[in-house]
Formats: structure tokens, sequence, C-alpha cells
């Protein structure tokens, strides 16, 4: 049973909109699948390779702006951007790897950071390229209905997924795994640390990447303070998985269905939409102190809690 | 020609107050990955905290933003040693997949921090507009016949000077008092200076708290000089982590050093490259010394020491 779950899952996914929902119901699930991917990029480096990224932001907005790019300096269709984000982003990643995988732990986090900034700072002053503050608009969109924009997302998300079970299993996965439990023990048994941290980085850049050319063709308008946003990118990817499960399967989905609708909830209350970091800011502390394995990791200890409530 | 080294001059100066300002800043954050092996990436949000604490001393007591050194680095003390007792002790006893949660957990603080202060004290800039705000000192007034003219302004000497008296007096703390022994005792080995007797749990919350109270100094003696708005702690955050790379992970001496090295070269591209590149200066040198020297300047300083 466990084995069919996920095609299953998929299938379920993929009836929903034939029941009709409304358009905005849509576009809260296909927010909740596009999450689910960057956050499945995400833990693929942080979860598994142990390597925390809080720049996350940087390759969604490249991706995003390869797509937007195109669109407006050649003219063609900004779903060539999906294609094309694979190439520009795996280039950016391998750069950003070279200078940031020397460092090591709370280091190549501050780095990551220092990293998803400079390129909002960049996008916003390379106006002949990105039209900085003005964003970069979409005029047409392909289709009125969201329910494509649903498929290709799902797609994605079920490739992402495919691809990421495969990569764990492998003799790739346990090597993952080997860094983020002792850097020094995997170097030691011959494990080409750089180079597979490098991998790693690459892998989870590409599908941010890809995510975020999504975006710009779903969105229609991007800029700079959008797409490279610290806060509302970077930081509330590492929550989706945080929240979720860090290094499980199902953990991006669950933290990123959790993520979306709280957002969503906080939005919809006037006085406290003001306040919204503050409550994700509380909610992130809350995660990391009583359940630091996320929601899927942590799952027999939730239960446990429950079971002791109700017998007593 | 003398006009050229005039303004070479006049940057180098405004250089070397800034960075003593920047290695104040930066201190904190060595001495805190030093002993707790982790980035507080709510630096800077805990320097706008101070800040607010100072403008608001002034706008309703008209304490000086100077003398308000002392009623907000206290307090910082205090939200320092709370916010490791009541967040992040729990955490580091608490079994996880991932060994960044507490640096995780820091930029959940910031978050909130510097929200809740948009939230309550809105986005407007503010500042301190002290009488003293304009005074310089001019070189000519000192020597009259000086073929080239620097000024020097009051409120940056004030605090620059105030910053070289805190790090003096940390400085003492740490190398003449049982205590602040102990503290490098147990940054140098967590393991031994439990052996030892050094009681490890007292000691980082003494660091956190002393952390955010020189974090907090530094914000006052800001104060004066700079202007103040909810967002403005992830920029300081970003210069208190370059410098502690620049100085060389968790190193106190490296850490001044380092201030003092991103204080004259943001001077420098102010001056001769524009305001806004300052950003791109710091990133810069960041990349730079990871890529050429990956141990920071007490790396230098270290081998020079043992003869290597």
């Amino acid at each position: 049973m466990r084995k069919f779950l996920p095609i299953v899952l998929l299938a379920l996914f993929a009836l929903i909109p034939l029941v009709g929902l409304s358009s905005y119901l849509m576009h809260i699930l296909i927010l909740v699948v596009m999450w689910s991917v960057i956050g499945m990029a995400w833990n693929l480096l942080g979860g598994y390779c142990g390597q925390v990224s809080f720049g996350h932001a940087a390759f969604f907005g490249v991706g995003a702006y390869s797509a937007g790019i195109i669109y407006t300096k050649l003219g063609v269709s900004a779903w060539w951007g999906i294609p094309l984000s694979i190439i520009v982003v795996a280039l950016v990643a391998l750069v950003i790897g070279y200078i940031s995988l020397r460092l090591r732990g709370p280091y190549f986090v501050l780095s990551t950071l220092a990293i998803g900034e400079v390129f909002r700072v960049s996008a916003e002053n390379l106006e002949g390229l990105t039209q900085g503050n003005l964003g970069i608009l979409i005029q047409e969109r392909t289709w009125v209905e969201k329910i494509w924009y649903f498929y290709i997302i799902l797609f994605i998300a079920a490739v992402t997924f495919y691809l990421i079970k495969k990569t764990i299993a492998s003799r790739l996965g346990y090597y993952f795994v080997a860094i983020r439990e002792d850097q020094d023990a995997a170097e030691s048994l011959g494990i080409n640390t750089t180079l597979y941290k490098t991998i790693a980085l690459c892998m989870s850049a590409v599908i941010a990447g890809l995510a975020g050319a999504f975006y710009t063709n779903y969105m229609g308008y991007i800029d700079p303070d959008v797409v490279f946003s610290l806060s509302d990118i970077s930081i509330v990817t590492v929550m989706v998985v945080m929240v979720g499960g860090v290094a499980t399967f199902w953990g991006p989905l669950v933290g990123a269905v959790i993520m979306v609708l709280f957002a969503e909830l906080i939005r919809s209350i006037p006085m406290l939409g003001a306040a919204h970091q503050t409550l994700f800011g509380i909610l992130l502390i809350i995660i990391i102190i009583f359940l630091p394995n996320g929601i899927a990791g942590d799952t027999s200890k939730i239960l446990r809690l429950l079971r002791i409530r109700r017998s007593s | 020609m003398s006009a050229q080294i005039e303004l070479f001059l006049q940057t180098l100066i405004a250089g070397i107050l800034l960075g003593g300002l920047y290695a104040l800043i930066g201190l904190g954050m060595a001495l805190i990955m030093g002993v707790m092996r982790i980035i507080n990436l709510a630096h800077g949000d805990l320097m706008m905290v101070a800040m607010y604490i100072a403008f608001f001393s002034y706008d309703i007591f008209h304490v000086d933003p100077y003398v308000s050194v002392l009623i907000a680095t206290p307090a910082l003390f205090l939200l320092g040693v709370g916010l490791q007792k009541f967040l992040i002790t729990p955490v580091l006893k608490v079994e996880s997949i991932l060994p960044h949660n507490q640096v995780i957990l820091t930029v959940g603080i910031g978050m909130v921090l510097s929200n809740l202060a948009t939230v309550f004290f809105k986005s407007d800039y503010r500042s301190t507009p002290v009488d003293y705000a304009t005074k310089a000192w001019y070189l000519s007034d000192f020597w009259r016949n000086s073929p080239i003219e620097l000024s020097l302004s009051f409120a940056w000497s004030v605090s620059f000077v105030l910053a070289v008296v805190i790090t003096a007096m940390l400085w003492f703390f740490l190398t003449r008092t049982d205590t602040g022994k102990s503290i490098r005792a147990t940054a140098q080995d967590l393991d031994a200076a439990l052996l030892m007797g050094v009681n490890v749990e007292r000691m980082r919350m003494l660091t956190f708290g002393l952390g955010a109270a020189l974090v907090g100094a530094a914000g006052c003696l800001f104060m004066p000089i700079y202007y103040l708005y909810p967002a403005l702690g992830k920029q300081f955050t970003n210069i208190a982590f370059v410098v502690t790379i620049l100085g060389g992970l968790g190193s106190t001496e490296g850490a001044i050093i380092g201030g003092v090295i991103l204080g004259i070269f943001e001077s420098m591209t102010a001056t001769y490259l524009g305001m806004g590149w300052a950003p791109v200066g710091r990133f810069i040198i960041f990349v730079a010394v990871l890529v050429f020297l990956p141990g920071g300047v007490s790396s230098l300083l270290r081998s020079r020491r043992f003869g290597r």
C-alpha cells in the first residue's frame, strides 16, 4: 500500500480540479504544489545533504528572471524560460557553489543569505536587463483558466518527487546523508565532499529555478522585491521544510499545505496582515523547540502526545 | 594634488572612525560565535532594538544618546540572557537531524523583532537631532599654515572614542577577571572547561548577554550619526558577519582588525565609486577573503606568532 501512496496521491491531486473549484481555491492549490516543489528542492540540499541555505530566493529569482528576460528581450514565449532556466540556474549554482561550499555549517548559512541579497540588489540595479524595480510584465496570458497551470506544476512536482526519491535511494543519496552526518568521516572514506555538495546544490537550485520560471508564467508579473525576497521566499522555503519535516519525502508537501493555508489565513484577517512575519517567526521558533523534525518527521511523537492526553 | 591627498586622508579618517564602530558590532558576534559555535543572525535586529531604546529615551526624556548607552546596554544584556535561557538553550538539548537549528532559530528571533518594530513604530526613518550633530574640528584651527584642510566630526569622534573605551573594558574583562577567563576557556575547549569546573551553561548565557550588550552599545553610538528604521537589522547582521569572516572564525582580535579594514574599505568605495556600491563592496571583500584567506586575519596573526 505504502508503495502506491505517491501514485494514489498524484491521481487524487489530478482529479481535484474536476470537482469544479473556484478560481481562488485553484490559486491556493497551485501555490501549495509550487511551494512543495521549492520545499523538495531545499530538502534535497538542506535536509539530505545538510547544507542549510537561506538563499534559495536567488535560484528561484534567477529562474523567474530567465523566463522574464527572454520574453522581454527576445520576444519569445515565457514558457521557453522553463528549459532555459535549467541551464542558467545550473551555471549560477556552479559559481555560487564554488564560492560558498568552501564554508561549513553556520558560515555556509550566512554566505547563502548574503548571496540572496546580492542577487536582489543586482536585479534592482541592472536596469538594462531586468527593468529594475519596474519589474517584468508578461502581457498575454496563455490560459485564462487556471487548470492548465495546475497540471503543469503538478507534472513538475511529480517529476521532482520521483527524481528525489530515486536520488536518495541511489549511491548519491547515501553520499549526501554521509556528508550531512559527518563531513570529515565522509571525506576520510574517500567521498569527494566538495563534488557531491556541488551536485546537491545544482540539483536543488535547478528545481527551485524551474518553480521560479513557472511562477513568471503563472503570475505574469515579477519584480526583484517579490522573487528575490528574503523573508517571503528564502525564509518561507526553509519554513515549509522545517514545518513539514526535514529529510522526509512528504515533509515539503505537508509543510507547503500548512504554510500556504496559514499565510492565507493571516492575510484574510485585516489586523494581522502587517504582523505576518512575527507570526511566521513564532511558528518557526515553536516548531524548532517542540517538533525539530517537523510534522512528517515527528509523527510518532505527535501521536504519543495525543495518546497520553487521551488516556489521562 | 593636495586636494587629492586631502580627500584621501579625509576618507581614511572617516573609514577608521566607522571601523571602530564596526569592530564593536563584530566583537559581539565573534564572542557568541567563539563560545557557542553558532552565528547569531538576529545580531543586527538586537542593535535595532537598542537604537529604539536610545531614540525613545531621547524623544521622551531628552536623554543624550551617549548617556543612553548606560540604559540600553544593560537592557540588551538582559534581553540576550533571556533569549539564551528561554529559547536557545532548550534548542541545544533537542535532538534533530539538522545541526543548524539554533541558527535558524536566531533567524526567527530576528524576524519577530524587526516585524514587531515595523508594527509598533511604523517604517518611518527616525534620528535624534542632537545639537552637536554638525559640530566639527578643523585642522586649520590648530595649525594655521597647514597646507591641507581636514575636518573631524564631533559626534563621530565621540562615538569612536567610546567604542574604543568599551572595547578596552571588554578586553580587561576577558583577560583579567575570573569570569572572563572562564568565557575564554569555554571558547577554547568546551569539554576541558567543563572538567575544570566552569559552569558552561552560565557562561553561554553570559556570553550571549555580553554579545547583545556590545551590539546594543554600538547601536547607541550609531544613533547620533545614523538614522533608524525597523529593517536596519539585516544590513548590520551582514556587516557583523563580514567582519567576523574577515577577522577569522570567532577571534576577538581578528574582529577588531576586520572591523577597521571593512570601515576603511567601505569609506573608500563610498568616496571613489559612490554610496550605492557599499553592499557590493562588502560582498567582494567577503568573497575575496573566502577565496584567498579562508582563516581570516587571525590566521595571519597566529602563523606569525608560532613562526610558521
